[in-house]
């Protein structure tokens, strides 16, 4: 949680003492951690990959953060970056919201995919972005997945998905419900053409992206303690009335019940795929 | 059916209370979508069409289903329908809500029937999530384009199967009619086609969406 800047105290800035100005200049560059409640310098957070350096509780990472520390720098070329959203249902304000977080984000939809080098080893990477719109599916993100896949099989190279989202976009109805029929069957088609295929769960991956893509990797990975489920707490609370026990569809649980191979964190990631891209060349 | 070993697989809510409860008021569990990819395998072996008939409000959000691996379970059937071997038409009777329909609806047709709706999820769901309000449902089951209508418009669904007035629950025989000589003609249309020609059309079926 990101502790906003206090408010402006108008004219009375000359009255408060030299280290409250100081100190109020400070904030916005500390997060708390909203797991050990512990207060952190933001680069230092930054620097240790944003997982905490108390606690080790894995903060989530926009797509930019993430692609630079997965891709070798400089070399992930992007690829899909002209298929933007679309408003198949004409539904009031969704395009002004995209507008709207396009600018916030400096991002233009909620995943982003290229081909770059992980320790040399060539790939394919898609990488979803929670700021925006939760990392909800609509017509563009499966487009852009489809054509991730579908350069992987062209290209004969490993393809790895960074998965977080909400699911399906709401806003995009049905269209988006049948994203998740096409990244399947493009999955099935990698499938056949025996392309690896890994994909890593990251907090919070639910609904049609777990019912889709997400959950039909050759090797699945996560990072720890993510929230990964089809549906999520809340509905599920909702139908059985009553609260869920602690950890429940956390990335333990998942791996505890057969789901993912392996827990993998964030420090050691590129590391793991370097070496699962060797193993399967 | 009409001489040709057919598959059927459906979703059946029940048309009474302890019927909805038998049948979970038609949400699946994940053991329910793996019984189904196992007889459209068995299917493919023998060279069996499939017909699915969709119905139900959703795949079920409990507790046994999360452990049990719901998201993994509806993913891995519509990954295996896009490369089953044998023609596959999809029919939504009912209620065609969210993954839990789609989990047997990927075919090489699918259809509707006129009174029916597909959609992303119930539009009481939508409601909540939107609008922050399940009881604007009707203003959301508007906006969200669910009818056949709207769906063939959209190139979703291929074709549209007539009711009688008042719904197909009046003229039982010959809307059971109308369906079977959909299915005839367009199973025998799919065999026609070589299984690459018939995977390829599929494949693109759903990569225009």
């Amino acid at each position: 949680m990101i502790i906003d800047k206090v408010k402006k105290i108008n004219g009375e800035e000359e009255k408060r003492t030299k280290n409250e100005v100081a100190s109020d200049r400070m904030i916005g560059k500390w997060v708390k951690c909203d797991n050990c409640k512990e207060i952190l310098y933001k680069e230092e957070l930054h620097n240790n990959l944003s997982v905490c350096p108390n606690c080790g509780k894995h903060f989530r990472l926009s797509a930019r953060r993430r692609i630079s520390q997965i891709a070798d720098k400089g070399t992930f070329k992007e690829i899909g970056e002209n298929i933007l959203t679309k408003d198949p249902l004409n539904f009031e304000g969704y395009l002004k919201k995209v507008e709207l977080l396009k600018e916030k984000t400096k991002i233009e939809e909620a995943v982003k995919c290229g081909i770059c080098e992980i320790e040399g080893e060539k790939a394919v990477l898609g990488v979803m972005d929670g700021n925006f719109l939760m990392g909800s599916m609509g017509s563009a993100v499966g487009e852009r997945i489809t054509l991730a896949i579908e350069t992987a099989i062209e290209k004969k190279l490993p393809l790895i998905m960074f998965c977080v989202s909400g699911g399906a976009r709401m806003q995009e109805g049905i269209v988006s419900l049948m994203q998740m029929a096409k990244t399947s069957s493009a999955i099935a088609k990698l499938n056949e053409a025996g392309i690896l295929y890994i994909s890593v769960f990251t907090d919070p991956t639910t609904g049609g992206v777990t019912a889709s893509f997400a959950s039909l990797g050759d090797i699945i990975l996560a990072e720890p303690k993510a929230l990964i489920g089809f549906a999520g707490p809340r509905v599920i609370e909702q139908t059985i009335k009553q609260k869920l026990p602690e950890g429940f569809q956390k990335s333990e649980f998942l791996l505890e019940h057969g789901f993912i191979d392996k827990i993998v964190e964030r420090k050691d990631m590129k590391q793991v795929l370097a070496k699962l891209i060797r193993l399967h060349k | 059916m009409d001489g040709v070993p057919v598959t059927v697989i459906g979703e059946q809510k029940g048309k009474n209370v302890k019927e909805n409860m038998e049948r979970n008021f038609g949400m699946p569990e994940p053991e329910g979508y793996r019984k189904a990819l196992r007889l459209m395998k068995q299917a493919e072996k023998f060279r069996r069409p499939i017909i699915t008939f969709i119905d139900t409000p959703g795949a079920y959000p409990g507790v046994g289903a999360e452990e049990r691996g719901q998201g993994e379970a509806i993913a891995k059937n519509m990954m295996e329908m896009a490369r089953l071997k044998v023609p596959i038409i999809c029919i939504v009777i009912g209620e065609g809500s969210s993954g839990g329909a789609l989990a047997i609806g990927v075919g090489d047709r699918v259809i509707m029937m006129e009174n029916a709706v597909y959609s992303i999820l119930s539009p009481e769901g939508f409601a909540s999530i939107l609008y922050k309000d399940s009881s604007k449902a009707k203003e959301a089951a508007e906006n969200m384009k669910m009818t056949a209508k709207d769906l063939k418009k959209f190139g979703i669904i291929d074709e549209i199967i007539k009711e009688p007035e008042d719904g197909a629950q009046n003229n039982f025989e010959e809307i059971i009619a109308t369906i079977r000589k959909y299915l005839i003609k367009n199973i025998k249309d799919l065999k026609k086609l070589s299984e690459e020609e018939l995977l390829e059309k599929r494949y693109m079926k759903f990569r225009k969406m």
